[in-house]
């Protein structure tokens, strides 16, 4: 039996996390784009590193960073009256982190390929930053941005151990999809785990092979031009 | 009044000074990495010079105190790969430098330039639907949208083919007539310049190696390195032997020549050069007589066709080391057929001898 809270829950998170995420990761991806010094691979580094590290770490890192007794978590509870940690905030805080190299990184490719010579054209067109980042800049970086808006929505439907570190999996708050099935195999209930599994398979499936369809024509319009 | 321009650079290297003439196309040759693109950038505003003065008519564009934005520049620029904007149509290109206007104006201005650049019926293209030249057309309808006083070409014809080149020179004069801005030309192709620019100026590592009229500066290289970027081949060493005040005595291994001069003064070395066109092949039946300026008997190298000219390498007689280039054209060689070991003499005559600074 499909649990539909989680993925009610599931899809809010995705949606809420997308709408923190992708405008700083845009100006972020094109400032990486853009300019060039020394300590830039090491911003990219930190800013790759939940590639690498193991969900369990970045879990425990968030956990004690929002606990009760953080900095952070304190703030939190005073201005809003609950903690951050196992609760829905404490989960969007979390996949914001997380997704930051999903986001950032199609972004940023689709910003590098614009030619020096377009922006140079932008300027001589007599276009201000403004005028030259939304006529120019953005319509051609689209196809990137939109395989990063389609990462970030499969990768946060999908995410399991960050969410069940700071959440802690708590039904109708931040037990999502991936946490749902988790809880159904642990109770034998494979029929439901099963159902659940493919509406994920699917869901990726799809989303992978647009971003992938979206990164093929950025690179068509990167050879025509 | 001229554009005129000081820039002073580390990396790019560059100490140029240069006047370029309103309403004139301008080329601006050089080879390949001598700063020609960086020029054309720092006038655009493109690339922030440490020491740059840049003035049109009075007005300062750069200098100590200010630097002008790209934007606020009275420039068009059409890039080497013309820098089309390749998500918008061949009228959103044009449009796009027209955003001043209102919607209808600029729909207007658009249609006339793309109709001045013989693209009109193109406008609902993309730019990967266009070919090199009318990419290209499209480039420089977009670039004189804003009715430039200043229009900036960085080697816009690098990247077409020799036959359509040819006709866009063509297309670049008629529309430089039309519009009379002034037009700084980038190129590295000297044939380019002599077909399109009145004036030139000849760089190499960021310098200014020589400026003038187009013919003058191509026909008179005012030193060995000017001529060697001008491709001219025939570079020599000999001794001035004596002056006066029109001509003066060279001697040149067994040989003196007679060269015209004013103002030059004392004895030494110098070079000079002689351009290939400028070697006059004498007919073996003409008396050899003192009417001849400077004959020098040679004997033919080698022979080689060239299409339309024919490229013919003599040794000096007496001078076996120097080698000397001559170009005929190629009815000449039937007329006069001439053959590698056979003896000529050929004509250096006073006027066409260039002395090198």
């Amino acid at each position: 039996m499909m649990d539909w809270t989680a993925v009610i829950l599931s899809v809010k998170l995705a949606l809420v996390t997308q709408l923190f995420l992708l405008p700083p990761a845009i100006i972020c991806a094109r400032w990486l784009a853009l300019t060039s010094f020394r300590g830039k691979p090491w911003i990219e580094g930190v800013l790759a590193l939940p590639l690498v590290l193991p969900p369990t770490v970045i879990g425990y890192y968030l956990l004690v960073a929002m606990g009760g007794n953080s900095f952070l978590g304190r703030w939190f509870e005073a201005l809003f009256g609950q903690p951050l940690a196992f609760s829905f905030s404490g989960l969007v805080v979390a996949s914001v982190l997380v997704n930051i190299p999903f986001a950032v990184q199609p972004a940023q490719r689709a910003f590098e390929a614009i030619s020096l010579e377009v922006h140079e054209a932008a300027k001589c067109c007599g276009l201000t930053f403004w005028q030259t980042f939304h006529r120019i800049e953005l319509p051609l970086a689209w196809p990137g941005i939109l395989s990063a808006m389609m990462m970030t929505f499969a990768h946060t439907l999908g995410e399991f151990g960050v969410v069940l570190m700071v959440g802690g999996g708590i039904p109708g708050e931040t037990q999502t999809l991936s946490i749902s099935i988790y809880d159904r195999v642990q109770a034998f209930d494979f029929s439901s785990a099963g159902t659940m599994s493919l509406l994920l398979l699917v869901i990726s499936l799809v989303t992978i092979a647009i971003s992938y369809g979206m990164v093929e024509r950025l690179m068509r319009r990167r050879r025509s031009s | 009044m001229s554009l005129s321009l000081e820039l002073r650079h580390n990396g790019p290297q560059l100490d140029f000074t240069a006047e370029i003439p309103k309403g004139q196309i301008t080329a601006l040759v050089g080879p390949s990495g001598s700063g020609k693109t960086s020029i054309i950038r720092a006038i655009a505003g493109l690339l922030k010079i440490k020491h740059a003065r840049i003035c049109l008519e009075g007005e300062c564009w750069d200098d100590s105190r200010r630097h002008l934005p790209t934007r606020e520049r009275s420039i068009g620029l059409v890039p080497q790969h013309h820098g089309l904007f390749p998500h918008l149509s061949v009228l959103g290109n044009v449009e796009t430098s027209l955003s001043h206007l209102t919607s209808r104006d600029r729909r207007i201005r658009a249609l006339e330039c793309l109709s001045l650049a013989h693209v009109e019926e193109l406008e609902g293209r993309h730019p990967h639907e266009l070919s090199g030249g009318q990419r290209q057309r499209v480039a420089l309808a977009r670039a004189i949208a804003r009715n430039p006083q200043v229009l900036l070409l960085d080697e816009p014809f690098s990247a077409i083919d020799r036959g359509m080149r040819k006709r866009l020179y063509l297309e670049l004069r008629r529309l430089h007539t039309q519009l009379g801005n002034t037009v700084l030309l980038v190129t590295h192709d000297l044939d380019e310049a002599a077909q399109l620019a009145s004036h030139l100026l000849l760089i190499d590592q960021g310098q200014l190696l020589q400026a003038g009229e187009t013919t003058r500066v191509l026909t008179h290289p005012q030193n060995e390195q000017a001529a060697q970027l001008l491709d001219i081949p025939n570079v020599f060493e000999a001794s001035l032997e004596s002056t006066s005040s029109a001509l003066s005595q060279l001697r040149w291994g067994p040989h003196t020549l007679q060269v015209s001069t004013t103002g030059l003064t004392g004895t030494g070395r110098v070079k000079f050069a002689v351009l290939p066109q400028n070697i006059l092949l004498v007919k073996t039946d003409k008396p050899w007589g003192s009417h001849l300026e400077n004959p020098i008997p040679t004997v033919v190298q080698d022979v080689v066709a060239l299409g339309w000219e024919v490229l013919v390498l003599l040794e000096i007689k007496g001078n076996p080391e120097v080698q000397l280039q001559m170009r005929l054209p190629e009815r000449a060689m039937r007329r006069y057929p001439i053959e590698t070991g056979s003896e000529v003499i050929v004509c250096l005559r006073s006027s066409d001898i260039i002395l090198l600074e």
